[in-house]
């Protein structure tokens, strides 16, 4: 006699199901993770009053985690295009990298001129560095059938090494003692804050305008509709007449397009200058902030929020509570896992079978 | 009448709120071919896959030579002498034959020995096989007869067969009744399942019927007609098609010219020099064994794929040899590709959200946004229009039936009203009264006007509503003749020979 564990596959999932699962999955992975920090000697209470309550009662912090949730959430976005259509895109880190590039290359070369058209040329030229960025394994896909998921993960790193380059090289700031990073910014190629001493600025709202955007476009527009069809069944798509070669050119430079505009954004409005390391991986949580939305545009925007949360809170667990950054990685993790769990099991039901032949 | 090998007594299998079988009894004898009959949907396939211990019953029991048992597994029913062969074969494309049949045999290979006692088998059935050939090289045909083969190497006392002809050639066909002839012979007992009530009166000598999940007759299909037993099956009278009046025939909606297709894969049929003029007005169907080109000919004329190595592929008079398939679409034509989820529709989608699908590049469905009030309208209509059943207002294709996602997918193509219709299996795996619903529906569309090109691998459907027939064969596609002027014996010959240059000439 032996024990089965089966999947039986679930007829129908309510609504209300569906709406619980990641509320449920983020409650159990706060339980795991509250397990871990006890074991490490720490109070769990403590911990989650800074990760959790800290960033979203105190203003100072709230704005944080509104500037934190900006790149996600337009990251993220792009991202949901690509996916939906079941097309690979894992080098949104290395077009964000480019968009701050492009955008940085702006503010550089136009360094000392004033002018109302210097942040908007700034943000074209991100969105044109992410493009052109992801347009390249688009075209290796389309042109010889080259895997996407290796060619734009790989690019990542030939980005990381190219913004190396350029801050350590031909764009080194001559005044900054010899550390690897660009001139400052001047006050034209920044996003100024919203109100009087406080640090949000616009990229956030345009964040916002992306998100409403996509939900019409999945919503109501033939392309979005495309999009889905060429991702769940690419002989229906065929069958529509969409073109297979052209979708995945598409998504690519959308998802590269948005995630430029975040590189932009995020020199422009957080960092004012070019230096290494300014993408922070955040391209990468993109993918998490994604599929934690459950590829849907108001699920990322509400899962860039809490992704953010946990970023922030993370910064001053490490200072106030001396927790490895590391652990929020571990979270996140831990965090996508309960996800995609309970996904299954939404779709699946766990079955135990006695076997007594 | 040997002595019981199967008693199934109060059988019942719920799915949700269905119930597939609903006290379901059942009496096989050994030495006896028992026909399974019933509408798609009737609880056949439930009913076959308890028995072959693929699902388990709610309730009821089993017995096998007397025997109570239960059947938790597909090992433990062959491990009772049960044996199947399905209708979709499950055999390895690249192994051959012989290594097919070893790979259920526990602790055998397929070495020398085991082909001695195959080849054995298989000349005292006259099953005739090609040991050492890879699958994929093998017809429909040989391919089943290596599970028939697979399935008598466990020396079962009772064979279960899911629509073994669907996929024959007539002469194919005979030579497997012969075989089963010989084995129910043998004191074995035979369940059959079919759609063809012709051939269960001439190989059944009882008959089982199921309708909505109940046994509603146990009878000897020898002596009563095919329309009783549809009428059994459907409960209703007798579905016959209504023949179009006469009418004009029109200017060529379709023609095909010298088309030659390279073949695409390993497993590929190549197209050679096609030729074929569909006009305004009939109804031509295309005939033909599946596997011999039929979905490379749809591919072409929709669009949807193939590499033209030469020839032309003309809609309303203008090559569209190179254009895709939503340029044929605004010239008239309209498509229904074989398969009715995840081709015709996406499977997770409503109907009116499907209904894009085939009508964004020519109908006006909003220019920024999408007329979600006009698809939603136009989906409503195909289901009001052509009796499509559904579980709720505006349902995703994969919730409903075959017959009846069909019904919807022609539907919409008809509500496009096209002048050119190209349908692929038109009743493929859909029950007799949808099926002719189809068919009428076509008939009807071409009584209107418009040239219908039907590619179907049933000759009964092809012959009910053709008027011209073509018989497709390696690749090659025979000439177009009256189905007046052919027999079902000179079709046969076509599907299985292919055209001769000499009949060709005469």
């Amino acid at each position: 006699m032996s024990f089965n564990l089966a999947l039986v596959p679930r007829r129908e999932v309510s609504l209300i199901r569906q709406v619980l699962t990641p509320v449920l999955a983020l409650v159990v992975a706060l339980l795991i993770g509250g397990l871990i920090v006890w074991l490490m000697g720490r109070s769990p209470a403590k911990a989650f009053d800074v990760f959790l309550r800290e960033p979203l009662t105190d203003p100072w912090a709230l704005q944080e985690v509104l500037l934190k949730s900006t790149p996600l959430m337009l990251i993220s976005i792009g991202l949901i295009f690509c996916f939906r259509a079941n097309r690979w895109n894992i080098g949104a880190e290395g077009q964000f990298l480019l968009g701050g590039i492009f955008g940085g290359g702006v503010a550089i070369a136009t360094h000392g001129l004033a002018g109302p058209w210097i942040l908007p040329l700034m943000m074209l030229a991100g969105v044109a560095g992410g493009m052109l960025y992801a347009a390249i394994p688009a075209v290796l896909r389309n042109r010889f059938g080259i895997s996407e998921i290796l060619t734009s993960l790989m690019l990542v790193y030939v980005a990381e090494l190219l913004l190396d380059y350029l801050v350590r090289g031909p764009w080194r700031d001559p005044k900054g003692f010899n550390f690897p990073q660009s001139v400052p910014f001047t006050d034209a190629a920044q996003l100024q804050p919203l109100f009087e001493g406080g640090r949000l600025h616009a990229g956030f709202a345009l964040a916002l305008l992306v998100v409403l955007v996509a939900i019409l476009v999945f919503r109501r527009s033939l392309f979005g509709f495309a999009v889905k069809a060429s991702g769940e069944a690419p002989r229906a798509a065929n069958f529509a007449g969409f073109n297979e070669m052209r979708i995945t050119l598409v998504v690519f430079l959308i998802s590269g397009g948005l995630a430029g505009l975040a590189g932009m954004i995020e020199v422009s409005g957080q960092v004012g200058q070019l230096r290494p390391g300014f993408g922070q991986g955040l391209g990468f949580t993109a993918i998490i902030v994604a599929f934690l939305g459950r590829l849907s545009p108001v699920g990322a925007m509400l899962s860039s929020l809490v992704i953010a949360v946990l970023l922030i809170g993370a910064e001053s667990a490490q200072v106030s509570l001396k927790l490895p950054f590391d652990l929020t990685r571990f979270f996140m993790g831990m965090l996508l896992l309960c996800v995609l769990a309970g996904e299954s099991l939404n779709r699946y039901r766990l079955e135990f079978r006695k076997e007594t032949a | 009448m040997g002595p019981e090998r199967i008693r199934l007594s109060g059988i019942t299998k719920a799915f949700g709120a269905l119930k597939a079988n609903d006290h379901v009894d059942l009496t096989l004898h050994a030495g006896e071919i028992h026909a399974l009959l019933g509408e798609n949907g009737a609880g056949k396939s439930t009913l076959m896959k308890i028995l072959y211990g693929l699902l388990r019953p709610d309730s009821g029991e089993i017995r096998i030579n007397g025997q109570r048992v239960s059947l938790p597994s597909p090992q433990a029913a062959r491990a009772q002498g049960i044996g199947m062969v399905f209708q979709h074969f499950s055999l390895f494309e690249d192994f051959t034959a012989l290594e097919n049949i070893a790979i259920p045999l526990d602790g055998r290979i397929a070495d020398a020995a085991l082909r001695a006692e195959v080849e054995a088998k298989a000349r005292h059935f006259g099953l005739a096989i090609a040991l050492d050939r890879p699958v994929h090289t093998l017809s429909a045909g040989e391919r089943q007869r290596i599970e028939i083969l697979r399935a008598l190497m466990q020396e079962p006392q009772v064979l279960i067969l899911d629509e073994p002809t669907s996929v024959l050639t007539p002469d194919e066909a005979e030579a497997l009744f012969a075989t089963l002839d010989t084995l129910a012979g043998e004191g074995a007992g035979i369940l059959f399942i079919s759609h063809k009530l012709e051939e269960v009166r001439r190989l059944c000598s009882r008959a089982t019927i199921l309708r909505g999940g109940k046994v509603v007759a146990e009878t000897d299909p020898r002596i009563v007609s095919a329309a009783e037993l549809a009428a059994l099956m459907v409960g209703e009278g007798v579905l016959d098609l209504r023949p179009a009046a006469d009418h004009a025939l029109g200017e060529p909606m379709l023609r095909l010219d010298g088309l030659s297709v390279a073949p695409e894969g390993v497993h590929g049929v190549a197209l050679r020099d096609i030729n074929l003029t569909v006009q305004a007005g009939e109804v031509v169907a295309i005939a033909g064994v599946a596997g011999n080109g039929q979905s490379e000919l749809y591919a072409v004329i929709s669009g949807e794929g193939g590499r033209v190595t030469s020839g032309q592929v003309r809609i309303a008079g203008q090559d569209v040899t190179r254009r895709d398939i939503n340029a044929r679409r605004a010239l008239g034509a309209a498509f229904v590709p074989e398969a009715r989820l995840g081709q015709a529709t996406l499977p997770q989608g409503p109907l009116s959200e499907n209904v894009i699908l085939s009508w964004h590049a020519t109908e006006s469905l909003g220019r920024w946004l999408l007329d979600t009030v006009r698809t939603g309208a136009v989906a409503r209509r195909v289901i009001e229009r052509f009796d499509v059943r559904t579980p709720s207002a505006d349902p995703q294709a994969a919730q409903l039936s075959g017959g009846n996602l069909q019904k919807y997918v022609v539907g919409r193509e008809i509500e496009r009203k096209p002048r050119l219709m190209i349908v692929d299996q038109p009743s493929w795996g859909v029950d007799a009264r949808a099926a002719t619903h189809i068919r009428q529906t076509l008939l009807d569309l071409a009584a209107e006007g418009a040239a219908v090109l039907v590619i179907s691998q049933d000759l009964d459907e092809a012959m009910a509503m053709a008027d011209r027939i073509a018989v497709m064969h390696g690749g090659h596609l025979s000439a177009a003749r009256p189905v007046s002027a052919l027999s079902r014996a000179e079709i046969g010959l076509l599907m299985t020979q292919g055209e001769s240059p000499v009949r060709g000439a005469a």
